[in-house]
């Protein structure tokens, strides 16, 4: 098994069992479904919408060149400075060398997956910058010191209890366990990195071909600062988020909030199209973009998986995911956890290094079903299992499929077989997930379904013989009434209602035999 | 320019294969595009805008429709939101509200809509253009905006760094105020993005933004807190 295999089973089998855990997610994201389904049914055909979304999303990631280019056309001339990064290792040193060069020491961040992605606070605080997240969830998992658990709600996995003690230790600030008061701590504190910061990064949810701009939604307000006071502005953004049209955030900005929130519409959506313009009162003095490849062309490339490219990261897929549930975000160990992530991540880091994210997954379609922009989501978890397999085949697994067929294609061996099961599962209960149990690895954790004493098609054929020889026996007398003591009345007039139902099912009973 | 290149250079040879559209999985052959589907027919006879509206969420017509649909997406957002008969409306209004707060610095900017209104409160009044100092607005207790639109459907403030005194007169102080005329109501998002590009397709102002309640945070427990990092506070007057 890979490192991050054997993280990944160990980090999930302590979670799976934390009932502690399990009841705050339950909690969260049940608030979160009623939400979500409450503005869902607002919306006058929410198919048409995801309809309509994924349509946009196709014609924009299959023709991504294009749109890029009038993208970097639109925001250049409005005085932005455009760069290219291919790698996360690039990113950073853009980024980096931009900081350098305006002197900065002080940096304020809004919220940005890329900038996880890409490890980008590790970077600058090597090269000696003061780097403060101002998203509240992020903020927190920063003095944490951790990775966010969610793609959308970072401190998911925190009560406010822990809340306040991480302030206390860390901020030497908490007066309650209050959400209220703990925010207000935490505004105050923010609020000061603002005004003194020199440089703000922000990630963006669209970038928009047709007028050049960048498009941030958030709740909390700490982008818009972020965009407003520091002197230099950069935004980091995957360029697989580009949408043709200006007027095409008409239609995500609200399934973006309620299928990730469950809201109508985020508290702040955000265009920026460039840096102060000649008669605007602030803003910061340059704008930079950063687009960021890091593996995008590579997913762009596979054309069965390419709309894994049309994500809004959204987090709706993580939500209803009875993995992600069960597991929790940072189990992953993935800067994208979850449905998405588990498609992604092979592609971004390699397969054979994570086939266990596909593989860690019931196919239940729960994240296809959500999905605003209709990624097929499972279908593509099945097809990394079927690539990593045929590139990298399991000898044991492929003999024991050999064996499977053999005997289920072997009606004498098969017919052995369950009789064996049947005398085998009578001493089954004294080793019952023990370690001395043959079916351990299903026991330690569930129960197992007992053989049924008669085979279906034995009690078919018994069956059948039941009809033919007995005529009105068998099945049919129970629903008879008249004919057996314990029917009530009301039965008898119920079936004197429906006469043609008898000769039917008599039918049905001859086919049989 | 080179990583330029090479980037786009990967995205064109990536794109010689078509891909399997979402929903079509796992039918080959990989290369047949799957039937048009209403919105993208919509799309290439170019009235995307116009198809949007009949998925999103319906809105009445007429100003005391959308005035009521505003004040019910207001209700649940805790936006304070108030129709007037009279421009002098706004003022006894706010000089209530700076009684109450105990405002002791206005901020604003140079509007037809704002200038009187943030004079008649009698307070001294940080203006927003031609700069100012991030620190001196931070000690503002209110920020008075005009704003471009607002949208029915979504309860949501439209403000750009052209209309509403830059960028962060709207966000910094605690308390923002939005005065708006009637006819600045409009229905739906797809309306105010048709309106928005009328108004600016010669020269974007570079931040536009949709203000949709008071800033908030659920980041704790998922508990709804207001004013997280910008307006605990949103007061929208249109008369
Ligand atoms: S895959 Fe779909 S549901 Fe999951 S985060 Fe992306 S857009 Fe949302």
């Amino acid at each position: 098994m890979t490192a991050p295999a054997t993280q990944f089973k160990a980090a999930a089998r302590t979670l799976a069992a934390d009932l502690r855990h399990r009841s705050l997610i339950q909690t969260a994201l049940g608030k979160y479904e009623v939400k979500r389904d409450e503005m869902k049914a607002r919306f006058q055909d929410w198919e048409g919408a995801r309809q309509a979304a994924a349509d946009i999303k196709f014609e924009a990631i299959n023709h991504l060149d294009r749109y890029l280019e009038q993208f970097v056309a639109r925001i250049e001339a409005r005085g932005t400075k455009v760069h290219w990064a291919s790698t996360a290792e690039e990113a950073r040193q853009i980024i980096v060398g931009i900081c350098r060069d305006r002197r900065a020491r002080r940096i304020v961040k809004s919220k940005a997956m890329t900038a996880e992605e890409i490890h980008l606070n590790h970077a600058l605080e090597q090269a000696g910058f003061k780097v403060v997240e101002s998203d509240l969830g992020e903020f927190i998992v920063q003095l944490r010191d951790e990775a966010p658990y969610h793609i959308v709600f970072p401190a998911m996995h925190l009560t406010r209890g822990e809340i306040k003690d991480l302030f206390e230790r860390k901020l030497g600030d908490a007066p309650s366990d209050n959400p209220e008061v703990l925010t207000m701590v935490a505004r105050r504190v923010l609020r000061q990195e603002y005004v003194a910061a020199d440089v703000g990064i922000t990630g963006a949810n669209f970038a928009v071909a047709e007028t050049g701009m960048i498009s941030v939604t958030e709740n909390e307000g700490n982008a818009r600062l972020t965009a407003a006071l520091p002197r230099t502005m950069i935004t980091l953004v995957g360029i697989e988020k580009i949408v043709p049209s200006l007027a095409d955030l008409a239609l995500f900005l609200p399934m973006l909030a309620t299928a990730g929130a469950g809201q109508l519409l985020s508290g702040y959506n955000t265009l920026y199209g460039g840096p102060r313009q000649p008669g605007e009162a602030d803003g910061p003095e340059e704008f930079h973009v950063v687009l960021l490849d890091n593996q995008r062309t590579a997913l762009l490339a596979d054309a069965e998986q390419r709309d894994a490219l049309h994500c809004i990261r959204c987090g709706a897929c993580l939500n209803v995911c009875p993995i992600f549930r069960n597991v929790g975000g940072q189990t992953y160990g993935t800067t994208y956890p979850g449905p998405i992530g588990s498609v992604i991540t092979p592609h971004l880091r390699g397969l054979q290094e994570w086939k266990h994210l596909p593989f860690a997954s019931s196919l239940c379609g729960a994240c296809s079903e959500v999905c605003p922009v209709k990624i097929d989501l499972h279908h593509h978890l099945l097809q990394h299992r079927r690539t990593a397999r045929a590139a990298k085949p399991v000898w044991w697994e492929k003999l024991a499929f050999r064996g499977f067929a053999l005997l289920v294609n072997t009606p004498w061996l098969w017919r052995l077989s369950l009789a064996l099961g049947r005398v085998g599962q009578k001493f089954h209960g004294l080793v019952k997930g023990t370690k001395l149990d043959p079916a351990y690895v299903w026991t330690q954790s569930r129960e197992a379904p007992a053989l049924a004493g008669q085979s279906f098609k034995a009690w078919w054929r018994e069956r059948g013989r039941g009809t033919t020889d007995h005529g009105s026996t068998g099945r049919r007398t129970k629903d008879q009434g008249p004919g057996t003591k314990n029917q009530g009345s009301r039965v008898t007039s119920h079936e004197s209602r429906i006469p043609e139902e008898r000769p039917r099912r008599s039918d049905d009973g001859r086919h049989g035999a | 320019m080179s990583e330029r290149n090479a980037i786009l250079g990967r995205i064109r040879e990536a794109l010689r294969v078509a891909a399997t559209r979402p929903g079509s999985h796992p039918t080959p052959p990989m290369s047949s595009a799957a039937a048009p589907t209403p919105a993208s027919r919509d799309r290439a006879a170019g009235k995307s805008t116009d198809g949007f509206a009949r998925w999103l969420p319906r809105v009445g017509a007429g100003f005391d429709e959308l005035a009521a649909a505003f004040a019910a997406a207001s209700k649940e957002l805790r936006t304070d939101f108030h129709v007037l008969e009279l421009e002098a409306g706004a003022d006894i209004l706010l000089g209530a509200l700076r009684d109450a707060q105990g405002w002791q610095r206005v901020a604003s900017h140079r509007d037809p809509l704002t200038t009187r209104v943030a004079e008649s409160l009698g307070l001294p009044v940080l203006w927003t253009e031609g700069g100012y100092d991030p620190l001196e607005l931070e000690r503002c207790d209110v920020g008075i905006t005009a704003c471009d639109l607002l949208v029915a459907q979504t309860g949501s403030v439209l403000v750009t760094s052209a209309s509403a005194g830059g960028r962060a007169l709207s966000v910094l102080p605690p308390h923002h105020v939005v005065l708006a005329r009637r006819e600045q109501l409009v229905s739906d998002l797809p309306e105010a993005f048709r309106r928005l590009q009328e108004k600016y397709r010669q020269r974007y102002p570079s931040m536009i933004s949709f203000i949709t309640g008071p800033s908030r945070t659920g980041d704790i427990e998922r508990i709804l807190v207001l004013g997280a990092h910008g307006p605990k506070q949103l007061t929208v007057l249109v008369w």
